[in-house]
């Protein structure tokens, strides 16, 4: 607006805009120009997508019949309460709420512990840092057949050093000490904490790293123990990064299915929700069922998140600047 | 003794454990699949708990590379994750350059949407995309997984980069605006040989995306063997008895080894990238 009534004075161009453009209106023009092939393929390929799965979620699509399954098709319900009353629904929406706290809070865990034991110089510090990022690197097709394998109640590496043998990714319960364990969703998790604390651990070395040393060296001065140091001078600074890692990792294992499909199949009471999804989707051909199943684990997705902001991140306004 | 020498004393003793611990969980799983990966499969069979084996043998890895096929997938998967590379780039440099730098009508918006893209699930994405390319003839195609990627890759990259961007002094671009260049001219004589590092980091993220993916190429490529990436590969041979276990495990080194050489390569680049992108998200 007041770039067009300023135009009058605006001063001569050398090469004066076509068409009477101001600079103002061509730099909006040249930002459109320039992210519209970024929004064409996010909109093609992650927004009308979405849309369509919606769509499918409350109509009676199956593979055979997809072609018939139009925009104005007849809109149901029933897919939602088909999926819900089905056996095992509530319990793969247990496993993997069980899954993704456990693994979530295990890996920033470890990875905070990590960054703090690597953050001083040793000898040989490349070479570890090295290999604490190696299982994040990997795919994970190639570390869940590694685990498989290292597993292995036959000839797995770690089942020859137990008394007895142990079949971690087939067995649902198991005994330890007394007490009844899910043996393979344990296991899931391990491997889930194992796979990603690497992450946590890049994110929390890199805010490490940037605290200004003189807190810390006051903090010496004032003759404080280094857990005091810890709780008072380098916690207090991690908060926010460990709460955007509770975030990220949440989300990501919420809907992650590639660790637990490839590891036991969703078999031995470790089915998730994403593994569900995919069995509807490929082996029983019911399109509709499973995009419903996928909306009903997003939609728990976004509440938890929705919650969550409630009730974390109110007081971190006040230190973004 | 003091608290404080206690204390002192006990992470003496304790740090060099835990990164003892630490080093061992991250590197003994490595070294048992390249162990694995050179022996015969007798031998395993005979002695599991040995680590070393008595003959090393090669065989497993040119049975993996020919008799199964993996030089097919390795060049599948190459194909895949060079042409991702390539056009994330061509993509994300505009887009990137928009957001740093030119006010537009939904600057803001389109920022909400590359966080909302970059959490989105891709279980939920993968039906309609699984339905969609069934009924266009696209599954088998490289193609449609290679779009897949770009879109999943775009928005990250945009924001790695828009950071970046950022950071190259405006008082430079206004000089070559002035000497005649046009916003396009300026970007690539510019902007892109001042943001090295910074492309270097987002081409590598959009190789490991494309080169470790594994459900969307499980679900469009599964039905067609001679379009199989690495890692699809070596999930379907997994399951089958009549391949022996060393030869996977051969398989397996042959999946991981050029990702984690391309990483380390630039790893301080890739990380720096990412934490910082991913701090201010």
């Amino acid at each position: 607006m007041t770039a067009t009534a300023r135009r009058p004075q605006a001063p001569q161009h050398r090469r004066p805009p076509r068409r009477g453009r101001t600079l103002r209106e061509q730099e909006g023009r040249a930002g459109l120009a320039l992210i519209s092939p970024t929004l064409i393929i996010t909109l093609v390929v992650v927004v009308l997508p979405l849309l369509w799965a919606i769509m499918l979620a409350f109509q009676d699509a199956r593979l055979i019949n997809i072609r018939r399954v139009g925009v104005f098709g007849h809109y149901t319900l029933e897919n939602f309460t088909y999926v819900m009353s089905e056996p095992g629904f509530w319990s793969s929406l247990v496993n993997t709420l069980v899954y993704t706290v456990a693994g979530t809070a295990l890996s920033i865990a470890i990875g905070l512990v990590t960054a703090l034991a690597l953050r001083d110089r040793f000898r040989g510090r490349t070479l570890v840092r090295a290999s604490i990022l190696i299982p994040y690197v990997a795919p994970v097709v190639a570390v869940a057949f590694l685990w498989e394998t290292m597993l292995n109640p036959q000839y797995g590496i770690v089942n020859t050093w137990l008394s007895e043998p142990i079949a971690f990714l087939t067995q649902a319960r198991g005994e330890f000490l007394g007490l009844q364990v899910p043996v393979a969703l344990l296991t899931v998790i391990a491997f889930e904490a194992w796979r990603y604390f690497p992450f946590a651990f890049l994110f929390i070395l890199a805010r490490l790293q940037a605290l200004p040393a003189e807190l810390d060296e006051a903090a010496v001065v004032d003759g404080a123990t280094p857990t005091q140091r810890f709780r008072y001078v380098i916690m207090p600074q991690l908060w926010r990064i460990i709460a955007l890692l509770s975030v990220l990792r949440f989300v990501f294992t919420f809907t992650k299915f590639d660790d637990v499909y490839l590891l036991t199949g969703g078999g031995a009471g470790t089915e998730v929700v994403s593994v569900r999804v995919y069995n509807f989707l490929t082996s029983r051909d019911d399109i509709g069922a499973s995009a419903a199943q996928a909306i009903v684990l997003a939609v728990f997705l976004v509440v938890f998140l929705v919650i969550y902001l409630r009730f974390f991140a109110g007081g971190e306004r006040d230190d973004q600047r | 003794m003091t608290r404080d020498r206690f204390e002192r004393g006990l992470l003496r003793v304790l740090r060099p454990l835990v990164i003892a611990f630490l080093f061992l969980i991250t590197a003994f799983p490595f070294f048992y699949m390249v162990m694995l990966s050179v022996r015969d499969i007798q031998e395993l069979i005979l002695e599991p708990g040995s680590l070393w084996p008595r003959s090393f043998t090669l065989d497993t890895y040119v049975n993996v590379l020919t008799r199964q096929g993996f030089l097919t997938f390795l060049g599948n998967s190459a194909i895949i994750a060079v042409s991702s590379v390539a056009v994330t780039l061509l993509i994300s440099i505009p887009g990137a350059y928009a957001v740093a730098r030119l006010r537009f009508f939904g600057r803001r918006q389109v920022h909400f949407l590359f966080l909302a893209v970059y959490l989105f699930p891709a279980i939920v994405l993968a039906i309609p995309l699984f339905v969609l390319f069934t009924m266009i003839g696209l599954r088998g195609s490289l193609i449609g997984l290679i779009l897949v990627y770009i879109a999943q890759t775009v928005p990250v990259t945009v924001y790695m980069l828009r950071n970046y961007f950022e950071t190259v002094p405006q008082s430079v671009e206004e000089a070559a605006a002035i000497d005649g260049c046009t916003r396009l001219s300026t970007i690539w004589r510019v902007v892109l040989p001042l943001s090295k590092p910074a492309l270097m980091a987002t081409g590598l993220y959009a190789f490991m995306i494309a080169w470790n993916e594994f459900l969307f190429a499980l679900l469009f490529l599964v039905e067609r063997r001679e379009s199989w990436t690495v890692s699809l590969g070596l999930s379907q041979l997994a399951g089958s008895i009549e391949i022996p276990t060393t030869v996977l495990m051969a398989g397996s080194v042959v999946l991981t080894l050029p990702i984690v050489i391309v990483f380390f390569a630039s790893e301080r680049l890739l990380t720096e990238g990412l934490t910082a992108g991913a701090e201010k998200g």
